[in-house]
């Protein structure tokens, strides 16, 4: 099954306005892993992510999706292969309401009626979203409007989900809703977060990025519990792996 | 300022929206030819930005009366003027629909005075002729602020035309002009301050988006010349329709109808009861100071035609039995809906007794 | 500020009298569309100085409005603080146009005085009509009846993108606003220097959203083109809806219905 890895060389990145985001990435990520990507603010996460999809075209070094190293020509299959679920929601629900926006990746990909609604519905159905079908996004919770957008993605069925903070503005159920949701998809994962804890229920490997440059990847408990990689990458321990300072003391 | 339903005559209304239904119509014809899908999104979003930062309220300095931004000249800055008419046209179908902004008819106009001045002459022949890919804080000035106040200026001409044009309103065309142009023109000196000074804002933090969007856009090419110049064709030859329309159509569209329909409204006077009354109506129709208005106007066949649909005429009789008329044709209204509304409701009460109490 | 949020809460109050259910909702889009279109065109036709001929026009928001179960004195409101720019210039009329028209018992009614009336009434219906297409379609209804109805697919893609990225946009620029007016305790109107920046920074992060959301577009396989989805079937009730509609506009247009009225009743009485 080697169309499931991802294979990142020596990436680097410059924005048009000249921030180097991206400074020399390299990874391989197999089959059926699922990986956490943490770094502090601007480090470079979302970029890194956008590339793994081709919406950005790297400045220098490459991405190989599978069999397939990114470019023009394989754009299309890629795609297909990577769903990217966005930072913000409100980017990634564009259509008037739930269903078209479910809809939309199937309809690019020229399927027929049928099969598209049978989709749409399966994908709303696993993130337990059916009954939105007829909402406008902009009606949505923030739990609903993830969870939509999670929806969107699947209805494409990937093989690989790239996930961009999934549980920013959750509230604590619907943030482990959505991690039990992810943790039941049998996909390859890469998940970028701040939410370490989250990283720690869900990825059995890390990568820290520290200004755009990998500065460790390994196992996640080993990582996390590096006080010193933490400290400089600007990150702190999961809350769970340190001791209580409230209860501990007793 | 938008041009409203309540003063525009069919004649107009309808040649508006049909220039603007070609503008349209071509803009989105050479977008496509463009073939630049990031547009897609980015119209969107930045309509909606003209939107948001229209309802913010700003003070005027040394007036201290409130302005907004003029949307016209920044979205051509950054998208072209083709896909900037499209979004000015999204942003004013919203407003006529939402806010009661205008009107369905009046949409045309609105289109035209909004969107097309700014976006079609004032962005390619002042902006652009300015600012010439060579950004600077002063010619970003100097272009902005010119190329607004044209466009708001033209905006402002056309709505005095198709209000005089539309013959709705009473205010003649050069007291009307002298208090459009010059409200106009303070408004386009802020509205264009206000434009260079965004537009500048945001070559300082990001030059690179500008220096694209005015690099890539669609400039003042052949092909624009070429437009233009068949757009001014198509005007004139417009404009003189209107004006023989106008001129001996004094309301073009009740004219067609009463040609089409063969015979004016009074047709339906002389029988028993209402010829009784044409005839204490002829009686009594004098009165000292009557003025009959058309009487002013040179005489001509649509004239004559048009009289008594437009001025219905004056005597007591009339006038009792109009009231009447109104009062009873209120109340059949007022009667309609408390039928309809008791059945609608017996209705849901089957439908579901729980529904209302 | 009060003024963004209310007009988000006008934008979203209106759209949302779309979701209930009525015979006018579940009526095809298209022939809602083309009906509102054919009453605006029947309203605008009547000369200035008719202000009896239009008035059974009424019929059409009358009867829409309790079928459709929507609520009078909100359409209403709406109405009264709609754009004033047609009932400014009408106002002129009252007192340029002074020559006596008709009379109302003693009372000289002079032209200029009916064509005001008649502006405000052409104000009122066509602007209600518009207000009444939203509150029993929906706005992006209305956009699926204008790409089926031929109106290029650029603009009909570009009014739903719009609508939905008003909420976002004016609900950003809604907060910067706050976040100014906590600050300028002592200063009721922004100047105009905070607002070129503040709208220059809303701008900014409307160019960077376009840039996202092309992104996530492309993300799932856009090419450049949206294609809807939703099915829209023209049945038997639209059509007469339509057709019933346009035939009362002609009748009404043709025949001064209130003053026929007014003569037989007049008539009898003599
Ligand atoms: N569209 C853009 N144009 C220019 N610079 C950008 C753009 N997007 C991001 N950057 C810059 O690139 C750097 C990396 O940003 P990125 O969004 O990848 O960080 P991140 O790790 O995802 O941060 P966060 O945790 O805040 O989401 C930052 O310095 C940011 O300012
Ligand atoms: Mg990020």
């Amino acid at each position: 099954m080697s169309h499931h890895i991802v294979e990142v060389k020596d990436l680097a990145y410059t924005y048009p306005g000249g921030t180097r985001a991206l400074r020399g990435v390299s990874f391989r990520i197999v089959h059926g892993e699922s990986v956490g990507i943490v770094g502090a603010n601007g480090a470079g996460k979302s970029t890194l992510l956008r590339h793994l999809n081709g919406t950005v075209e790297p400045a220098q070094g490459s991405v190989r999706v599978g069999d397939f190293p990114i470019t023009r020509k394989t754009l299309h299959q890629v795609r297909r292969t990577v769903g990217m679920v966005f930072q913000d929601p409100d980017d990634q629900l564009f259509m008037p309401t739930v269903y078209e926006d479910v809809a939309f990746g199937p309809l690019n990909l020229g399927l027929p009626t049928a099969e598209i609604e049978n989709r749409v519905m399966q994908s709303l159905d696993t993130v337990g979203a059916a009954h939105l079908r007829d909402r406008p996004p902009y009606r949505l919770s923030g739990g609903e409007k993830r969870a939509v957008a999670i929806a969107t993605v699947l209805s494409m069925t990937p093989d690989i989900l790239v996930l961009d903070e999934p549980t920013s503005n959750l509230d604590p159920k619907a943030r482990r809703q959505l991690i039990e949701l992810l943790r039941s998809f049998r996909h390859t994962k890469i998940i970028a977060s701040h939410d370490l804890d989250m990283i720690l229920d869900l990825c059995e490997r890390t990568i820290v990025i520290h200004e755009g440059r990998i500065t460790a990847d390994g196992p996640t408990a080993r990582i996390f519990n590096d006080q010193n990689l933490l400290a400089e990458s600007h990150l702190e321990k999961p809350l769970r792996m340190q001791a209580c300072p409230i209860c501990g003391p007793r | 300022m938008h041009m409203a339903d309540a003063l525009i005559s069919p004649a107009v209304g309808a040649t508006m929206w049909a220039a603007a239904g070609g503008l349209i119509v071509y803009s989105a014809h050479r977008l496509k030819a463009e073939l630049d899908e990031r547009k897609v999104p980015l119209m969107g979003v930045l309509g909606a930005f003209v939107f948001a930062a229209q309802m913010i309220n700003f003070t005027i300095p040394a007036t201290g009366s409130s302005g907004h931004i003029g949307g016209g000249i920044i979205l051509s800055i950054l998208l072209g003027p083709d896909a900037a008419l499209i979004t000015i046209a999204s942003i004013l179908t919203v407003q006529a629909l939402f806010f009661a902004d205008g009107g369905l008819l009046a949409l045309g106009c609105n289109i035209i005075n909004i969107g097309f001045f700014p976006c079609f002459v004032a962005y390619p022949l002042i902006f652009r002729k300015i600012v010439d890919d060579r950004l600077t804080r002063g010619r970003i000035l100097a272009g902005s602020v010119a190329s607004v106040v044209v466009g708001l200026q033209l905006g402002a001409l056309a709505v005095v035309l198709e209000t005089v044009g539309s013959g709705i309103s009473e205010l003649p065309f050069k007291a009307f002009v002298l208090l459009m142009q010059p409200i106009h023109l303070a408004i386009g000196c802020v509205e264009g301050l206000i434009t260079s000074a965004v537009v500048s804002f945001v070559w300082k933090a990001r030059p690179e988006i500008l220096e694209m969007a005015t690099l890539a856009g669609p400039g003042t090419g052949r092909s624009t010349k070429k437009f233009l110049a068949s757009l001014a064709a198509v005007t004139i030859l417009l404009a003189g329709f209107l004006s023989w329309f106008a001129s001996s159509r004094p309301d073009g569209l009740e004219w067609s109808i009463e040609r089409a329909a063969g015979k004016s409204e009074l047709a339906e006077a002389p029988h028993g009861l209402a010829a009784a009354l044409g005839r204490v109506q002829n009686m009594t129709a004098f009165l000292p100071d009557y003025d009959f208005r058309q009487s002013q106007k040179p005489a001509g066949r649509g004239v004559a035609a048009a009289a008594p649909a437009a001025a219905p005429a004056v005597n007591v009789g009339t006038s009792v039995a109009g009231l009447v008329g109104t009062a009873l044709t209120l109340g059949l209204v007022a009667l309609v809906s408390v039928i309809l509304k008791t059945r609608t409701q017996d209705r849901a009460a089957r439908q579901n007794p729980f529904a209302r109490s | 500020m009060s003024k963004i949020e209310s007009a988000l809460f006008d934008l979203s109050g209106l759209d949302a009298l779309a979701l209930q259910q009525s015979p006018i909702h579940r009526l095809d889009p298209r022939a809602k569309v083309l009906t509102a279109l054919a009453f605006a065109i029947t309203v605008v036709s009547f000369g200035k100085y008719d202000l009896t001929g239009p008035l059974p026009l009424l019929a059409y928001p009358v009867v829409l409005i309790v079928l459709g179960d929507l609520p009078p004195g909100y359409l209403l409101g709406k109405l009264i603080i709609a754009s004033p720019f047609a009932l400014v210039v009408g106002v002129f009329n009252p007192l340029l146009d002074r020559a006596a028209l008709t009379q109302l018992g003693p009372l000289n009614v002079s032209g200029g005085w009916i064509s005001f009336g008649s502006i405000l009434l052409r104000f009122g219906l066509t602007l209600l009509a518009a207000l009444i297409l939203i509150a029993t379609t929906g706005f992006n209804a209305v956009c699926l009846a204008l790409t089926r109805l031929r109106v290029p697919r650029v603009l009909t893609v570009q009014l739903m993108l719009l609508y939905r990225y008003i909420f976002v946009l004016t609900g950003e620029g809604a907060r910067m606003v706050r976040a100014w007016s906590l600050r300028a305790v002592s200063e009721r109107r922004m100047p105009s220097r905070i607002f070129s920046s503040l709208a220059g920074q809303l701008l900014l992060r409307a160019l960077d959203r376009a840039q996202r959301i092309h992104m996530a577009m492309l993300s799932r396989g856009f090419e450049g083109e949206i294609r809807p989805i939703r099915p829209l079937r023209l049945g038997a009730a639209d059509a007469a809806f339509a057709l019933a509609w346009t035939g009362f506009f002609v009748l009404v247009r043709f025949y001064n219905i209130p003053r026929l009225l007014g003569r037989l009743v007049t008539g009898i009485a003599q």
